[in-house]
């Protein structure tokens, strides 16, 4: 139970000014970047400076049966950070500092709040990089990105969050400090630690610190954009290019409603007519090597009945990539309520989603805009709605659950990168069956026995099995 | 930004629902970069403004005003949006609510009321003038004056001298050519007339040695933005209206201005405060687009004569958050600079990141703005560079303030200045 007596022993542990009760205070942090989902208030906001001060207030969360919500920048998308049966919201927000970069073991430490783009910034001088890049790279912070295992637009070559994680520091529901791993490349000591901590979305320990792995950036690099009549020539290319054996940095898809909405929001120039576009760019440590592929990407293309253009300038590569990065923006400028989905399939089929998805908004009468990593076969249906419409809602609902089971139809999943949090709970069972329900159960309980880490997310609660 | 949005509380929830909560202005918003909290920004102050509309907080809860009041206005998360949310104008709206619904506290409506009094504001501006130097000390450089003895929230503070004799006092109202290139109208702002008369007298150089007939109404009044900014929405009109009377008749064909904000405020405020108004709503839309902030006046209307005396000197720019993101002139006072011989142009990290004054802002929440100030005045000591110059006498005052607490003898420029000193150089 919430009580003075709490809150008075948070306030001696991270100083009065770092305890929010206010409730125009609760309000922010109510809810996170996720449409269509409930928002409630948590009963305190609690925002530590250190790993100790995290502990202290873990101990009195499980002395007291409370809720404790981790919350970084609270940009993900699927309502994992609203905490959903009050409580504490812990804030990492000022818990942003990079503790060290190492240029030669090419990695860095870094705490829980510190934000992806600042990483970045701190690592350029060395020629380092961090490759995840999540459209939300500029706010969100590694903590949350590590706990979502967020994704981006270079995962196709330079994988995701999970492949950069060596070490991390982890506040566990007891109350304990667990390190694991650090900076070697290699590492089988006892399970998988990262493994295990990388997506658990705050709900099996409290991620403090994380050492990531660096990479130099690619020296050369080629974009280009190709245009297709058909949905599915587009959707082949992308088949058509992996079966190649040519991995391109990014391989993105806009479909014929994203590609109007950009053009209209962006003006960048984009071919209006086309039924869908692919935005591809390969890179390399030598120019030989990244033409090379760039002609094998081009060959694919024609043959699928594409046309294509090469960016021939700095100017014209940064044309495309705007377009890309306005895909969402355009798309949410329609309506006042955008519910962007993640399913995600393997990459054969991804000509096959498309055309359902297209088919799914005609059925539902909806406006649907796809784009999206289409080299991960991880796509964003984008839905164009308002939440005030009660039966346009119903139908916004019914279509989703047609396009998770559609994915998982074609072999593929419900989240490739947004994580299942509040917002996928429900059909976590069509994918994991009860085998896999009872298995998430067993490391809840067993690492959180009370259910005091962001209870009533990702692992559905006991009573509801 | 329209009218309903600053007459009825109607027009917000439909301005609230563009809002994703993508969290993009996080990023760019200065307060929350210092603060580290959600309400510091604005996807947190829009969530509880749809508190507020849904009735689950209420408008007048201390705490709901804190956070409405703590928002510099800068507008650099409108820059970011990608859903085109007008925040400034949801803030105004709700302060402007909140200035209907109980007033505002008694010491902002005195000092509103004497701007809006010029003879009174005058009068308190020079007497403050003969008395500063009894409460006040000097600060070696140019920053400004500290106060003498320790008087609380205060007690830190470096405030800028005030002129003797206001600048509109010390000039001419018309300054006249046989063959003008064209004739403009300095809007002059309560700044430059009570605090930098010398900035002032540059722009009318500047002008002179371009051949352009000057007009300086004597008249003229505030432009009313800290009304405005503050939820005084009638107190901004009438302001509006009397500069409109005033500026219409003095014969000019342009109106330059020298600050952000007084440029803003005849682009968009104007305009927006009296888009209803029958008779000054067509008179603000024309003259619009007949202001300019002189450094696009002399580029875009009155192409300026290339300056011939040399200026040797590294010189940072600062952009004005008024300037560049609501006037959009970022362009014009570089190609200015870099015109000048000897000046070599050297950019600090995000120059275009707010300095944290926001008018009345530093008074109000001096920890946050010194805050904001710190990241700049970093910024800008990291280009080495010997001359820093903006576009706004706000971020003068504020950047001036935050060298000499650096323990810095430098104090920030008006870019004007450097090619006024160019042409008297060149003599």
């Amino acid at each position: 139970m919430m009580n003075d007596t709490v809150i008075a022993q948070l306030k001696d542990i991270v100083g009065e000014a770092n305890v929010l009760t206010d409730k125009a205070d609760l309000v922010t942090y109510s809810y996170d970047a996720t449409a269509d989902l409930p928002s409630r208030m948590p009963d305190v906001i609690v925002l530590p400076a250190t790993t100790a001060e995290v502990r202290h207030i873990v101990l009195i969360a499980k002395k007291n049966k409370l809720a404790v919500y981790p919350r970084g920048a609270g940009t993900n998308l699927s309502g994992g950070t609203i905490p959903l049966q009050r409580g504490i919201v812990l804030s990492f927000q000022r818990m942003d500092r990079i503790l060290e970069v190492d240029p030669e073991n090419l990695t860095a430490t870094v705490q829980a709040g510190v934000v992806i783009q600042a990483l970045n910034d701190a690592v350029a001088p060395y020629g380092l990089m961090y490759p995840p890049d999540p459209g939300t790279v500029t706010t969100a912070t590694m903590g949350g990105s590590v706990a979502e295992c967020a994704g981006g637009l270079r995962g196709l070559k330079y994988g995701v969050t999970k492949h950069y994680v060596l070490g991390m520091e982890v506040v566990l529901a007891s109350g304990e400090v667990f390190r694991f791993g650090g900076k070697t490349v290699k590492n089988v000591t006892a399970y998988d630690f990262a493994s295990l901590f990388v997506g658990s979305e705050g709900t099996l320990g409290i991620i403090t610190q994380i050492t990531v792995k660096l990479v130099p950036p690619p020296q050369y690099r080629k974009a280009m954009l190709a245009t297709f009549q058909r949905l599915e020539d587009a959707g082949n290319t992308v088949t058509g290019i992996i079966k190649a054996h040519i991995i391109p940095a990014t391989l993105e898809i806009m479909d014929r409603v994203t590609i109007q909405t950009v053009e209209n929001y962006a003006k960048v120039g984009l071919p209006t007519d086309a039924e869908a576009l692919l935005l591809i760019e390969v890179d390399g440590g030598s120019q030989d090597l990244v033409d090379a592929e760039a002609e094998a990407v081009l060959k694919v293309i024609v043959e699928h009945g594409g046309k294509v253009r090469l960016a021939q300038s700095e100017v014209e590569r940064d044309r495309i990539w705007t377009a890309r990065r306005a895909a969402l923006p355009a798309l949410a400028q329609v309506s006042p309520t955008t519910i962007l989905e993640d399913a995600t399939v393997p990459r054969n089929r991804i000509a096959d989603m498309l055309v359902a998805v297209q088919d799914i908004a005609r059925r539902y009468r909806l406006r649907i805009g796809t784009f999206g990593h289409a080299g991960d076969g991880n796509l964003h249906p984008t839905i164009l709605t308002d939440v005030r419409n009660a039966e346009e809602m119903e139908r916004v609902h019914r279509a989703v659950d047609e396009i998770f089971a559609t994915a998982l139809r074609l072999g593929g999943t419900l989240s490739g990168e947004h994580g299942i949090g509040l917002a996928k709970m429900k059909y976590l069972g069509d994918e994991l069956n009860g085998s896999g329900l009872n298995l998430m159960r067993c490391l809840k309980d067993a690492l959180d026995p009370d259910s005091i880490l962001n209870p009533a997310k990702m692992v559905p609660l006991k009573r509801s099995l | 930004m329209n009218t309903a949005l600053f007459d009825s509380l109607d027009g917000v929830a439909d301005a609230l629902s563009r809002c994703m909560k993508c969290g993009n202005c996080m990023a760019v918003c200065p307060v929350y970069l210092t603060e580290k909290r959600e309400a510091s920004y604005a996807r947190g102050k829009l969530a509880i403004a749809e508190a507020v509309l849904r009735g689950d907080l209420r408008l007048d809860d201390e705490s709901v005003q804190e956070k409405l009041f703590n928002c510099i206005v800068c507008t650099s998360c409108m820059q970011s949006c990608p859903c085109g949310v007008d925040v400034s104008g949801i803030v105004i709206a709700l302060r402007a609510a909140l200035a209907r619904g109980n007033g505002l506290p008694a010491i902002k409506k005195l000092i509103f009321r004497t701007l809006r009094n010029p003879p009174l504001f005058n009068r308190l501006m020079k007497t403050g003038a003969s008395l500063q130097g009894l409460g006040l000390r000097r600060i070696p450089g140019d920053a400004g004056y500290e106060l003498r003895f320790n008087v609380g929230l205060l007690a830190k503070r470096i405030f800028p001298g005030l002129a003797a004799t206001p600048f509109r006092e010390q000039a001419p109202e018309r300054i006249s050519f046989h063959k003008p290139r064209a004739t403009a109208a300095f809007f002059t702002g309560c700044t430059f007339n009570y605090i930098f008369p010398g900035v002032a007298w540059d722009v009318v150089q500047v002008l002179v040695e371009n051949d352009v007939e000057i007009v300086i109404p004597a008249g003229q009044q505030c432009c009313g933005i800290a009304l405005l900014a503050h939820g005084d929405v009638e107190g901004a009109r009438d302001l509006a209206r009397k500069n409109l009377d005033i500026m219409d008749t003095c014969g000019a064909d342009h109106i330059v201005t020298a600050c952000g904000s007084c440029g803003e405020s005849w682009q968009h405020g104007f305009p927006n405060l009296l888009a209803d108004d029958p008779v000054y709503g067509p008179m603000a839309d024309f003259w619009k687009s007949r202001t300019f902030d002189i450094s696009t006046f002399l580029t875009e209307v009155v192409p300026f004569r290339k300056p011939e005396g040399r200026i040797a000197a590294t010189v940072t720019y600062h952009d004005s958050c008024h300037l560049k993101k609501v006037m959009k002139v970022f362009a014009e006072p570089r190609t200015i600079l870099q015109s000048i011989p000897g000046v070599t142009l050297k950019e600090m990290a995000r120059p275009d990141a707010c300095c944290g004054s926001g008018g009345s802002y530093t008074i109000t929440h001096p920890e946050t703005s010194a805050g904001i100030s710190g990241r700049k005045i970093a910024d800008l000591l990291r280009t080495g560079a010997d001359e820093v110059v903006t576009g706004c006498p706000g971020c003068m005052m504020q950047i001036s303030e935050g060298l000499s607490r650096a323990k810095q003898t430098m104090a920030a420029g008006h870019y004007i200045s450097l090619l006024a000193r160019s042409y008297r150089e060149a003599g």
